[in-house]
C-alpha cells in the first residue's frame, strides 16, 4: 500500500515539475525585455542583435524551442547560459552546495531550538517563562533578516575581530568536502540569521499542537498508567504534536531552498538564491529555467521526505 | 481496615468566572475486593474525585484526606504517588478511543506501563505478559493483536485492551470511570461481565463511576449517589433500588426505561438542569429540581444520616425516615411533608 502511495506522490512531482517549466518558460516570453538586445548592449545595431538572436535560437516559434528545451532537459542537459556560454548544470552544482549547507543546518538549528522551547512554553503555559519566550519569538519574527544579519556580523564579526578575537570568519564559503570545520565556522552566524527568523514559528507550532495534544485523553491515561511526567511529555505529547511541526518543516526547507537570497547576500555564500536574481536581472532564460527547476525540486522532494516521515510518524498513514 | 477512605474531599477550580466547585466535601470508602458505585450525572463531581485522589488534577484546588491503605494520597510525594498509580490503583476511562494512544502499538501500551514501574522485566518478559493480559481479556489471537494499532481494534476489543492494562500488575483497587458508556449496548454487558469476573478471580477492589443506574445493577455491593459535588445518597444496592430515600436517587430509578419506579405509561424525567457549580444553590442543591421541596430546603444543607431502621443506608433530606421506597405509602408520607403536590 505505502508503496503504491510513494510510487503516487512521485509521480505528481514530475508532473509539478513539468508544469513548471511550462509555466517559467511561457512567463519569460510573455514578459518584457529582449534578451539577444541586453547582450548586444546599447550601441549595437539592429543586424547584430537579429544576429544574436539567430545564434541562441530566439527566432524561431516559441513551441519549436520549449520542445528542444524539454528534449534536451530530458537528457539531463540543462543548456547553456546566454551570456558566458557556461553549462547550467555546472552552475547549479556550484550554487546548491552553500544554499543546501545553509538551508539544512539552520533547519536542524531552528528545529531544535523552536521545538525545545515551544514544549516548555507549552508545559509552563501562561507562566513568565511562556510570556518572555512568546515575546522573544515575536521580536525574532518581525525582524527582517537582513537586520539580524547586520546586527550579528556588526556585533559577533566586526567587533570581536576588532578586540582580537577574531572567532567567527568573514563572508564567504568553504566547501564541506574541503574542510568540515571551517565549513561549520563560516556557517554558524548565517545559520543563526535564518533561525531566529524561522525559529519563532516553530515555537509557536509547536506550543499551540502541543497544548491541543496534553488535553488528550491518552496524555491522561499515560499519567493514569504511572509514567514519569518527562517521559508523557517526550514521548507521549510530542510524538503526537510533531506531526504538524514536521509538514511545516518540509515546506519551509523546500521554500528557502530558493528563497534565503538574503542570508545568502548578508553573508556573501553565493547560491541558488542570488543566483536567481541575477538570472532574472539578466534574462538569461537557461539559467532562469536550470535554478527555478531545481528549487522547484527541492520543494517537491522535501514535501515527498515529509509524506515518509508522516507515515514512519503515524502507522494510521502507513497502513491506511 | 478499609482499602480507600476518602474524608471531608473537597476539590475547586479557580476559573476566571469564579470558583468551581466541583466535589464539595465527599467522605466514601472502599472495602477490598468489593465493589462501590458512584452514580450521578455529568458534572455531579463523581470523576473529578477520583481523579483528585490520583493526583491527575493538578491545576485544582484540593483539601481533604484519601488514605489507601493507611497513606495519605493527597499527601504523598509526586514520586510516591507515580508509583501508586498504574501499578496499585489502576484506571479504566470512558472512551478507549482516544484513552489509547494512536501512534503506538496496543502490546507497547501495556508493556510501557510494565517498565514504568519495574525497570527490571525484560522486554520478553513484558512481552509475553502483554500477550497473557490481552489473551486474559478475550483478545483472539493475542501473540498477533499486541502487535496491532489501536485502530485496528473495534471499540470493545479497545476497551478489553485498556481493562487488559489496567490488570497488568495486579492492583489492589481499580477505578472504573465509565467503561461502558462509549460502547454498543450488546458490548457494554459483555464488558461488565468481563469486569466483574476479573474483580473477582483476583480479588479487586472496584469503584465504579457512572450516570447509568442500569449498570450498577449487577455489579455493585454498595452504591453512592452524588447530586452537584457532594453524596446525597449511600445504600447497599438493594436498598438503593427497592427503598431509596432522597428524591434525587428516585428520580433517576424513575427515569429508566422499565425499571421499578415505572410500573406502567411514560418515563418521568427529573426537570430542569444540574445546577451550575460557580454559583450552588444554598441549602440542599437538589431543591430547585425537586417535587417535595420544602422552605428548609433553600435554607439549609441536610446532613447525610442515616436513615432510621434501615441499616448502613444514609441520606441527605430532610423529608421523614418512613418515606424510603417507590411505593405509594411513601409518596403520601412525601407529600404530606411537603404540603402536597408542587
Amino acid at each position: 500500500m505505502f508503496r503504491r502511495f510513494l510510487i503516487r506522490r512521485v509521480l505528481l512531482g514530475v508532473v509539478v515539475l513539468w508544469l513548471v517549466t511550462l509555466g517559467t518558460f511561457f512567463m519569460f516570453f510573455v514578459a518584457p525585455g529582449d534578451p539577444a538586445r541586453t547582450l548586444a548592449g546599447r550601441q549595437a545595431t539592429p543586424e547584430q542583435v537579429d544576429l544574436i538572436r539567430r545564434d541562441l535560437g530566439l527566432d524561431r516559434p516559441i513551441l519549436v524551442q520549449y520542445g528542444d528545451y524539454m528534449g534536451r532537459l530530458l537528457h539531463g542537459d540543462l543548456g547553456k547560459s546566454y551570456f558566458n556560454g557556461e553549462s547550467v548544470g555546472k552552475l547549479v552544482a556550484a550554487d546548491l552546495p552553500p544554499t543546501m549547507s545553509l538551508v539544512l543546518g539552520g533547519a536542524v538549528l531552528w528545529f531544535l531550538v523552536g521545538v525545545s522551547a515551544g514544549v516548555l512554553s507549552a508545559t509552563r503555559a501562561r507562566s513568565l517563562l511562556d510570556r518572555a519566550m512568546t515575546f522573544l519569538a515575536l521580536a525574532g519574527v518581525s525582524m527582517p533578516t537582513f537586520v539580524i544579519g547586520l546586527l550579528l556580523l556588526y556585533l559577533l564579526f566586526f567587533q570581536l575581530t576588532k578586540a582580537g578575537l577574531p572567532i567567527f570568519p568573514p563572508d564567504s564559503y568553504v566547501d564541506l568536502s574541503e574542510n568540515p570545520a571551517e565549513w561549520a565556522r563560516h556557517l554558524i552566524l548565517p545559520w543563526i540569521t535564518l533561525a531566529t527568523v524561522q525559529a519563532a514559528t516553530y515555537l509557536r507550532l509547536t506550543r499551540g499542537s502541543m497544548l491541543d495534544v496534553l488535553g488528550e485523553d491518552y496524555i491522561r491515561t499515560a499519567r493514569a498508567k504511572g509514567v514519569p511526567e518527562r517521559r508523557v511529555i517526550v514521548r507521549h505529547g510530542l510524538r503526537s504534536a510533531l506531526t504538524p511541526v514536521v509538514s511545516q518543516l518540509g515546506v519551509d526547507v523546500g521554500t528557502l531552498i530558493g528563497g534565503v537570497v538574503v542570508t545568502e547576500s548578508v553573508f556573501g555564500l553565493g547560491g541558488v538564491g542570488q543566483a536567481v536574481v541575477q538570472a532574472f536581472v539578466s534574462s538569461d532564460l537557461p539559467v532562469i529555467m536550470g535554478v527555478v527547476l531545481i528549487t522547484a525540486a527541492a520543494v517537491v522532494v522535501a514535501n515527498l521526505l515529509v509524506d515518509v516521515a508522516y507515515a514512519f510518524l503515524d502507522a494510521r498513514v502507513r497502513l491506511a | 481496615m478499609s482499602l480507600l477512605e476518602v474524608k471531608d474531599l473537597t476539590v475547586g477550580f479557580p476559573t476566571a468566572d469564579g470558583l468551581v466547585q466541583a466535589v464539595r466535601g465527599l467522605s466514601f470508602s472502599v472495602e477490598p475486593g468489593r465493589t462501590l458505585a458512584i452514580v450521578g450525572e455529568s458534572g455531579s463531581g463523581k470523576t473529578v474525585s477520583t481523579q483528585a485522589i490520583l493526583g491527575l488534577l493538578p491545576e485544582a484546588d484540593i483539601s481533604g484526606s484519601a488514605l489507601f491503605e493507611g497513606a495519605d494520597l493527597l499527601r504523598l510525594d509526586e514520586e510516591r504517588l507515580r508509583q501508586i498509580r498504574g501499578s496499585e490503583i489502576s484506571v479504566i476511562f470512558q472512551d478507549p478511543l482516544t484513552s489509547l494512544h494512536p501512534l503506538y502499538k496496543v502490546g507497547w501500551q501495556i508493556t510501557e506501563l510494565i517498565h514504568v514501574h519495574d525497570a527490571g522485566v525484560s522486554r520478553a518478559q513484558a512481552r509475553r505478559r502483554a500477550v497473557e493480559l490481552l489473551g486474559l481479556v478475550g483478545i483472539p489471537r493475542p501473540d498477533r493483536r499486541v502487535d496491532d494499532y489501536p485502530h485496528q481494534f473495534s471499540g470493545g476489543m479497545r476497551q478489553r485492551a485498556m481493562i487488559a492494562m489496567a490488570l497488568a500488575l495486579n492492583p489492589k483497587l481499580v477505578v472504573a470511570d465509565e467503561p461502558t458508556t462509549a460502547l454498543d449496548a450488546t458490548v457494554q454487558a459483555q464488558i461488565l461481565d468481563l469486569i466483574t469476573r476479573l474483580q473477582r478471580e483476583f480479588d479487586i477492589a472496584l469503584l465504579l463511576i457512572t450516570h447509568d443506574l442500569g449498570v450498577v445493577a449487577g455489579v455493585a455491593d454498595e452504591v453512592m449517589v452524588m447530586y452537584a459535588g457532594l453524596p446525597v445518597e449511600r445504600a447497599d444496592r438493594r436498598t438503593i433500588y427497592y427503598r431509596p430515600h432522597h428524591p434525587y436517587t428516585k428520580g433517576l430509578l424513575e427515569s429508566i426505561p422499565g425499571s421499578t419506579g415505572v410500573r406502567k405509561g411514560r418515563l418521568r424525567p427529573i426537570p430542569g438542569q444540574p445546577p451550575s457549580m460557580i454559583a450552588v444553590p444554598p441549602g440542599c442543591a437538589f431543591h430547585p429540581r425537586c417535587r417535595y421541596a420544602m422552605p428548609v430546603c433553600a435554607a439549609e444543607l441536610p446532613p447525610l444520616a442515616r436513615v432510621t431502621g434501615d441499616g448502613d443506608h444514609a441520606s441527605a433530606c430532610w423529608l421523614p425516615h418512613e418515606a424510603v421506597g417507590l411505593g405509594e405509602e411513601a409518596e403520601a408520607v412525601r407529600l404530606r411533608a411537603s404540603g402536597g403536590p408542587a
